[in-house]
């Protein structure tokens, strides 16, 4: 365990950025939070989450895989990708670290491997910050997350006064090895993680029942009548998509710049009407469907696939920014609980 | 106001006036309502909620809901009545499916405004008088409920329900002196560099959520041409700051002289972009340019851009004005 | 490109087919000159100009986008520009909003006998837009770099 008092904060964050690209959690410009790239005298938020997660750095909304140049009968084919440096993210929460397991399962461990998500993860040193003040909306215990005692290569806690590092891994060691901080015990920190669990009981949505998203009751869940009434109000709008850190769906296109063509990729959303659209039209032609296979996909066919996982993490941020607050939370509340054979 | 309502909701449904109720239903917290379709007297009694945080606009849900069988009731506060109505001229709501409750309203709370005042984890609320209570993880804290209010309510229009079938409360007045325009005067007043570099911090933040656009009473359109893949709009990417620009610029286009200045727009855009302040300069410019109009506000009157007189200003008119240089 | 003496802009000029396009060719048969830069496009009435192809004229490349119309009263629709002059106003209102340079765009009346104002427009036009330089606030940096 090291240490470093928190008005030395600027110091640490000028030692990291010195090797890497360094991105914080701060000031987006609207009073919220986003991971931005350091610039000397930039501070840490005070907000818990930043609203669009750590999965940007990752797996950003738009990013260009290749170009087309046409020349009478040739076509060239460029590779148009971003040059991935190393960087390290700070200030990362349990949460959205739990949501790099999800995404790796998706573009890591499935073959073949994204190449572009890949060479990002292999380039990049998370240090994740335990939580001290969680939010109403915090339910990432449900998923078995310990928001006291974070993942990551290094893991982070935060006292009134000390910022206490732990290396989790051999890159987070040879982070830290280059940092200018001091040893110290773990006393502090078991404090802190003491009174963090002191307030994890008293959060509401701790005791969410996940009883019957499992791959045995998946026709009985798809086939419930309430999925009409839960998605009678939704907008179709992708702002839960957008914010979630474990959606990963996306969409390829191409633009003509004048000059080639480039072809990008962008996150879509199973709420739009053109998702996964086909010659034939939409798989799913009504926002009951689409509003079923969001969580759908979260809570039965993920985990059905990937040994049990969810693919919700429980940080909330879908709670707070969708526009009619209809959410995973009273999906599992609606459709959970109750294990009848299908 | 809630038990009024709630007795009304449950009156209208047993009398046989309406099949149904459209209105707010309670959440997981006392802020999260999500509009519903209420069709059961039990239904009603358990998750009815009409409170300072039932913001959400229901007028749109209505183009929708009253092309179904049998009337339904709604419940419109001001705003939503201004919506209601222009969606009526639009011919966009039959108007006889629907029975209209007006409410009166003097504001709604956001949950993003107290969060922004430095109150996280908000369990409970009760309203108490003019304050709001505040249960939280960390403890109690009390705040005038004006301090949640966001700049939509500050700046409140008109506190008067335009169409109704009946009214509960007493109906407001409208608020010619609500200082609505003064942030669109501040801005016009900047440089064009200083206005630029204004929007694109803005305008940045867009994750083309659509959020903005489909909760639009004005947008109403079937299909928009933002969804158009054929079009070459980048639809959902914000691959470039010219999407972002694009986008923005024409959606105030197309609702121009139809938006109310309902504010949804700006509630729901989960990056906090004011995005009220593009319909609202065009609002401005439409007061200045063809006479003071109020969409939503009448049934007779042309929207102004469906409408033209032969004295009208050039577009040279712009050379002259705006801001410092 | 950075040197303004050098620089040539690019113009989309939309005209409409019942004046403003016979004018353009009225100034090319009394051989009055205009820049070559500027690249007309014709469409049915001032009013089919739909405000996104403005925008994007500017995505693809151009630093200076006119409308030249029949003059207010000669409509071959009988009302098109009056309609099409309220939507420019707005519009270019919008972009100055936004910081965006108002000189760029333009509405001019020219009819079909007017091939001397209409090659006296685009060369004033092509002159101003030079001064501002390259349009970098509303392109598009796929399309420019």
């Amino acid at each position: 365990m090291k240490k470093i008092s928190r008005s030395d904060l600027p110091r640490l964050f000028e030692a990291l950025s010195q090797a890497r690209r360094l991105y914080i959690p701060a000031d987006d410009g609207s009073g919220q939070a986003k991971f931005l790239p350091y610039t000397p005298g930039m501070e840490l938020t005070q907000n818990l989450n930043t609203v669009r997660s750590a999965k940007d750095l990752f797996f950003p909304q738009v990013e260009n895989l290749l170009k087309f140049k046409v020349q009478g009968k040739q076509i060239e084919i460029l590779d148009d990708r971003d040059p991935v440096e190393p960087f390290v993210i700070f200030g990362v929460r349990a949460c959205d670290c739990r949501s790099f397991d999800v995404l790796d399962n998706v573009f890591l461990h499935a073959e073949p491997a994204d190449t572009f998500y890949q060479a990002r993860r292999e380039n990049a040193v998370v240090m994740t910050l335990a939580c001290n003040a969680p939010e109403e909306t915090c339910f990432c215990t449900v998923f078995g997350i310990d928001p006291a005692d974070p993942a990551g290569d290094v893991t982070m806690w935060q006292t009134k006064d000390t910022l206490y590092l732990r290396a989790n891994t051999e890159k987070g060691a040879a982070v830290l090895d280059d940092l200018p901080l001091d040893d110290a015990d773990d006393a502090a920190v078991a404090a802190q993680q003491a009174a963090t669990r002191e307030i994890l009981k008293k959060l509401p949505l701790k005791d969410l029942d996940l009883n019957g998203f499992d791959h045995e009751h998946m026709l009985q869940k798809f086939n419930d009548p309430r999925w009409a009434q839960l998605s009678e109000s939704c907008l179709g709008c992708g702002t839960c998509t957008f914010v979630c850190p474990t959606c990963q769906c996306y969409d390829i296109k191409e633009f003509n710049t004048g000059k080639e063509i480039q072809r990008f990729r962008c996150w879509d959303s199973c709420m739009y009407s053109d998702f996964t659209q086909m010659s034939a039209g939409q798989p799913r032609p009504t926002q009951k469907e689409r509003f079923r296979q969001r969580f759908m996909h979260k809570l039965v066919y993920y985990p059905a696939n990937n040994d049990g996982l969810y693919s919700c993490v429980g940080c909330g941020r879908c709670l707070q920014k969708c526009p009619i607050h209809m959410n995973i939370v009273k999906v599992i509340k609606t459709l959970g609980g109750e294990c009848h054979d299908a | 106001m809630h038990e009024m309502i709630k007795a009304k909701a449950i009156e209208l449904l047993e009398s046989g006036c309406v099949n149904r109720v459209l209105g707010w239903k309670a959440g997981e917290f006392f802020y999260d309502l999500t509009p519903a379709v209420f069709t059961t007297r039990e239904e009603i009694e358990r998750d009815f909620v009409y409170s300072v945080f039932s913001a959400a606009n229901l007028s749109k849900y209505l183009i929708a809901e009253s092309r179904k069988e049998g009337k339904v009731a709604a419940f419109l506060k001001p705003c939503d009545s201004y919506s209601f109505q222009q969606l009526l001229k639009e011919h966009r709501i039959w108007r006889d499916n629907v029975y209209v409750v007006g409410i009166a309203c003097d504001g709604m709370c956001d949950m993003d405004v107290i969060r922004d005042k430095g109150v996280k984890g908000v369990t409970a609320v009760h309203q108490d008088g003019e304050n709001l209570k505040l249960e939280t993880l960390y403890g109690t804290a009390t705040m005038p409920k004006s301090d949640a209010l966001p700049e939509r309510c500050v700046h409140c229009k008109s506190h008067k329900v335009v169409v109704f079938d009946e009214m509960l409360g007493e109906n407001g007045e409208e608020n010619p002196d609500s200082g609505r325009f003064d942030e669109v005067e501040r801005i016009e007043a900047m440089t064009p560099d200083e206005r630029f570099a204004f929007w694109r911090k803005e305008l940045s933040r867009c994750i083309r959520c659509n959020a903005c656009r489909n909760v639009c009473p004005a947008c109403s359109c079937e299909k928009c041409v933002f969804d158009n893949d054929k079009s070459g709009v980048a639809q959902k990417a914000a691959a470039s700051d010219f999407e972002e620009n694009n986008f923005h610029i024409i959606r105030a286009f197309h609702v121009a002289s139809r938006c109310t200045d309902c504010g949804e727009c700006s509630r729901v855009c989960p990056q906090k972009i004011p995005l009220h302040l593009l319909n609202r300069k065009f609002i401005r410019d439409i007061n200045e340019l063809y006479g003071t109009y109020q969409a939503g506000a009448d049934m007779d009157t042309k929207p102004p851009l469906m409408d033209f007189t032969k004295g009208d200003a050039e577009p040279s008119v712009v050379y002259g004005r705006g801001g410092k240089q | 490109m950075q040197v303004n003496e050098t620089f040539t802009p690019t113009i989309v000029a939309f005209c409409c087919n019942w004046c403003s396009y016979a004018g353009a060719d009225l100034s090319g048969t009394n051989r009055l000159s205009y820049p070559a830069n500027v690249k007309i496009i014709r469409i049915p009435c001032s009013c089919r100009l739909n405000p996104m192809f403005i925008l994007r004229a500017f995505q693809r490349g151009a630093d200076g986008v006119i409308l030249c119309g029949c003059h207010p009263g000669d409509c071959h629709y009988t009302t098109g520009n009056y309609y099409a002059r309220r939507r420019m106003t707005l519009l270019f209102s919008m972009l100055d909003y936004l910081g965006i340079e108002k000189e760029r765009t333009r509405v001019e009346w020219v009819s079909a006998a007017e091939g001397a104002k209409f090659a006296a427009t685009m060369n004033d036009f092509a002159a101003t837009v030079t001064k501002l330089g390259k349009n970098k606030r509303l392109e598009d940096l796929r399309c420019t770099k």
